[in-house]
């Protein structure tokens, strides 16, 4: 099952469909980090509010996909996070640590417009 | 003769199996038997059904109602306890003894007074049998051994529909004192503040995530303030509970400020090692909200003098 990627403005959005297999995921790390570079976004949203379920591999997966995509440019917020699965996620101690997170799709949107702007303004 | 006997006894005492103890209607010894005897019972219906209240009254039973009301209840009783004799199927007689209980329950009727009621009943009609069959010894062991079992399901349905009407309504209560204890209010656009008050225990602890994190999602809160100057005390469990909480905010995107953490919790804290760079906390409510209104980006400007109250 491959995750669709979609160009909006300077951002790509990653919108999770369904529950993703180990390979998926790694799949749609290394895509978003391709497609980072190919089409010069500098913010990356990936949407999680299908997932009803997040294990370590899927959380380490995510982590490094933040970092990858930073490395390369761009800032990468989670979406769409859910209640329970952000509850069991910090009980396991995977917390996701020092990736982005916002409410859902919107909340992603601008969040990704302020760390921008920011960062415009200060280069 | 003697099986026969053994058997009644067994009843009697109620160590039979649920399944002995009612004969079906229409079963081929007790069928014809348990006719005769609700047709005795339907023709002595105003009579026993008197009888019956006159000795509720007596007994002191069901004093929270009027005797009208005992009267009208008795009725719809004694119909129905003759009709599951007839039939056999208690259904229609549990949603009945459901439905009393719900409307006498609150008035303040007890459960001894429901047993004893229809134990009553039971005596009164066993009673109007005795003196029916006093002739007929053997007819009268025969009428008794239908009429026991059947008798005994029914109390036994009547009590346990009452009972249960009353956890039903203590376990809608804890229900609604558990809503009530977690509050999570709004008090300003994408702001939320959760004051807890008590003591914590895990169980609550967890229901106080999962309400949280809910409200977060349903109001769009993007900053939370949690004051927990109303407790007292918290072990190591819950303070972890509690850090794990502002995790998981984080994780939807929202961010926690914990308000009102007295000297002991902070050394809770402390001492399980909590780090401190991931809590946000503010001495007070006031400051929380203060702290809380500068992330959100608002300003509160006094504007004019305070307006007087109207004396």
């Amino acid at each position: 099952m491959q995750v669709p990627i979609l160009k909006q403005g300077q951002y790509l959005i990653a919108s999770i469909q369904a529950a993703l297999s180990d390979q998926d995921l790694v799949q749609l790390r290394d895509a978003l980090a391709e497609k980072v570079g190919r089409l010069r976004a500098r913010g990356v949203i990936v949407d999680v509010t299908v997932l009803d379920v997040m294990d370590s591999f899927a959380s380490r997966t995510l982590r490094d996909l933040a970092h990858m995509t930073r490395l390369r440019g761009a800032e990468t917020v989670i979406v769409g996070i859910q209640p329970e699965v952000a509850f069991s996620m910090v009980q396991l101690g995977l917390t996701l640590e020092g990736v982005d997170t916002a409410l859902d799709l919107e909340e992603g949107l601008t969040f990704l417009d302020k760390k921008t702007k920011r960062s415009t303004s200060r280069g | 003769m003697g099986d026969e006997k053994a058997k009644r006894k067994e009843e009697r005492g109620g160590t039979v199996s649920p399944a002995r103890l009612v004969p079906p209607a229409g079963d081929e010894s007790t069928g014809p038997l348990l006719r005769e005897l609700v047709s005795h019972l339907r023709k002595n219906r105003t009579q026993l059904r008197e009888e019956w209240a006159r000795r509720i009254t007596e007994a002191k039973l069901l004093t929270a109602m009027t005797r009208e009301e005992i009267f009208a209840e008795a009725t719809s009783v004694y119909d129905n306890y003759v009709e599951v004799l007839e039939t056999g199927a208690v259904e229609a007689l549990q949603a009945y003894a459901r439905n009393l209980s719900e409307r006498i329950i609150p008035r303040g009727v007890e459960t001894d007074e429901v047993v004893g009621i229809v134990l009553l009943l039971r005596d009164v009609l066993a009673r109007s049998l005795f003196a029916k069959y006093q002739t007929d010894f053997q007819l009268l062991n025969r009428i008794l051994d239908a009429y026991e079992p059947a008798a005994n399901r029914i109390a036994n349905t009547v009590a346990v529909g009452f009972v249960q009407e009353r956890e039903r309504i203590i376990r809608q209560q804890q229900e609604a004192i558990r809503e009530l204890s977690t509050p999570v209010l709004q008090v300003r656009e994408r702001l939320l503040i959760l004051p807890i008050i008590g003591v914590i225990d895990p169980h609550r602890a967890r229901q106080l995530t999962e309400q949280l994190l809910r409200g977060i999602r349903t109001n769009r809160a993007k900053v939370v303030v949690i004051d927990i100057t109303g407790v007292a005390a918290m072990d190591a469990t819950v303070a972890n509970h509690l850090v794990q909480t502002v995790e998981a905010s984080r994780l939807l995107g929202a961010i926690v400020i914990v308000t009102g953490l007295s000297p002991e919790i902070a050394q809770t804290l402390v001492t399980i090692g909590v780090d401190l760079g991931k809590m946000n906390t503010v001495g007070d409510l006031q400051g929380g909200i203060e702290e809380a209104e500068r992330l959100l980006g608002y300003k509160v400007a006094l504007i004019s003098e305070p307006i007087q109250p109207i004396t």
